[in-house]
């Protein structure tokens, strides 16, 4: 099961500036670690040192946050396209 | 439903009728919509580049009492964005600035100054007189530090936030809502997100983020239908693309769940990391003037670059490698852990994430980061090259 993961600019450096990563998996925990394989300087990014996702990034399957599924357990089909969106601070400096 | 009272309401003289009457014509706001707005007592926390176009529609819109939270002094680099400055108001606080203009476009405003730093012995006692915030800081601990306040107060958090050429938008803590922590529980490891400084951002960019706000404000205030709560608005300018993700309140929320574990301010410095003492190896450092020694002597150093190329063209770096941030990891093994390793960007902030990326492989070399960058560098040895 191929599916497209969007990147947001503050995590495509880790993605030699690529704007959409595919990645295998049936599931999106699956998905998730097997594109954080391919880019491996993305990895602290991605996960706690326990391998938790990290809290200041949500997983969007389509336009739906995973907390609403089954988390990274949540089955893929295919074709999806899953967006990550992490905290980002700026806007008075 | 407003949050502002029915007994608040002031009636609107003939020059405010005249004023606003390009409102007055909405039925949406009509008389009613603007004495709330007239009425309404909004804080600004930042007045850069999100806080700028806030201050300067909500004035326009005729909002009686603005406040300015701010610290921070008017620089050079300020004004790509931050419209509510101007040239002559460089070294100026950005408060006394921002009152300038607030009061130039209406006098009628009543502009609250606070030229200070919020803490957590502040905030409470600051946003409690105000019916709305909106958060136009450019930090995690200062985002939670509202969040939290709001939450506490039950005010509505109008939310924006920008990164190069994307922004983020929301209503937090309103009409059921999700708060910042329901979406983020807890703020990334210092500096794993680079800040504006060192990331650059599309000048405009604020300019939209900071105008959704301003509307999504003004909507709370009249009690507006369609209010951004529940809903991350996302743009890309770039793309010129918007997108909407429904998020919706966590009831394990650490502030607003159902079982709450915060029940004050924390200490937010701590919780975002920077005075955190983790308990890992701390970070070497070497001056600029330092670093031109060891090469004016010939010691053999490892010089890593870690800017991108469009960065570098800014100001170059003499005889520096370059490997950029993101390839840290999988290049471990160019370096030589017999040779000290320099690690250099701009102000010396990213150079500590590289360092800590070629720990994290178990690189056992030296490894220093340039301290304050290459601007440093053009402050202490080299000036001829461009701060930036
Ligand atoms: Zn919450």
């Amino acid at each position: 099961m191929s599916v497209t993961f969007h990147i947001p600019t503050a995590l495509r450096a880790f993605t030699d500036g690529k704007r959409e990563v595919t990645a295998e998996g049936s599931t999106v925990g699956e998905a998730l670690s097997n594109f954080a394989a391919s880019y491996p300087d993305i990895r602290p990014h991605l996960y706690e040192d326990g391998g938790e996702l990290r809290s200041f990034i949500n997983v969007f399957l389509g336009d739906t946050n995973v907390k609403n599924l089954d988390g990274l357990s949540t089955p893929l089909r295919g074709g999806e396209v899953i967006t990550l969106v992490p905290a980002i601070a700026g806007g008075a400096s | 439903m407003s949050p502002i009272t029915d007994d608040r309401l002031e009636d609107l003289s003939n020059d405010e009728i005249s004023r606003y009457s390009r409102h007055l014509l909405l039925p949406e706001v009509g008389i009613d919509g603007q004495r709330r707005l007239k009425a309404a007592r909004v804080l600004i926390v930042g007045t850069g580049g999100l806080g700028s176009p806030i201050a300067l529609y909500l004035a326009a819109a005729g909002v009686g009492t603005i406040g300015v939270a701010d610290f921070d002094f008017v620089e050079a680099s300020n004004l790509q964005r931050q419209i509510i400055h101007g040239t002559r108001d460089i070294d100026r606080p950005k408060t006394a600035s921002a009152r300038d203009r607030i009061k130039g476009i209406n006098p009628g405003a009543n502009v609250v100054v606070h030229n200070t730093r919020l803490d957590r012995e502040n905030a409470l006692d600051i946003f409690k007189d105000y019916d709305v915030v909106t958060d136009g800081t450019d930090n995690y601990q200062t985002r939670y530090l509202i969040n939290d306040a709001c939450v506490m107060l039950g005010i509505p958090n109008v939310y924006g936030s920008i990164y190069q050429f994307e922004g983020q938008a929301s209503v937090f803590n309103a009409k059921g809502g999700p708060c910042y922590r329901c979406l983020y529980p807890a703020p990334p490891p210092p500096g794993l997100v680079p800040s504006c400084a060192e990331g650059g951002v599309l000048g405009v960019l604020p300019g939209i983020i900071g105008t959704i706000q301003a509307c999504e404000t003004i909507k709370i205030i009249i009690g507006g239908a369609g209010i951004l709560a529940g809903r991350l608005l996302l743009f890309d300018a770039w793309e010129m693309k918007f997108r909407e993700l429904r998020i919706d309140r966590d009831p394990n929320c650490p502030i607003c769940g159902q079982n709450p574990t915060i029940h004050e301010l924390v200490d937010y410095e701590r919780f975002c990391g920077i005075s955190l003492d983790s308990g890992e190896k701390p970070i070497d450092t070497i001056t600029a003037s330092e670093l031109k020694m060891r090469m004016d002597r010939g010691d053999p150093l490892q010089i890593i670059d870690i800017r991108e190329p469009h960065e570098q063209a800014i100001a170059r770096f003499p005889g520096a490698k370059y490997i950029p941030l993101g390839q840290m990891a999988r290049r471990a093994e160019e370096f030589d852990p017999r040779i000290d390793a320099v690690f250099l960007c701009k102000i010396g902030q990213r150079s500590i994430f590289a360092i800590r990326a070629l720990r994290g492989t178990g690189y056992e070399g030296r490894l220093l980061n340039l301290k304050d960058g290459v601007n440093a560098w053009a402050t202490e040895v080299d000036k001829s090259l461009p701060r930036y």
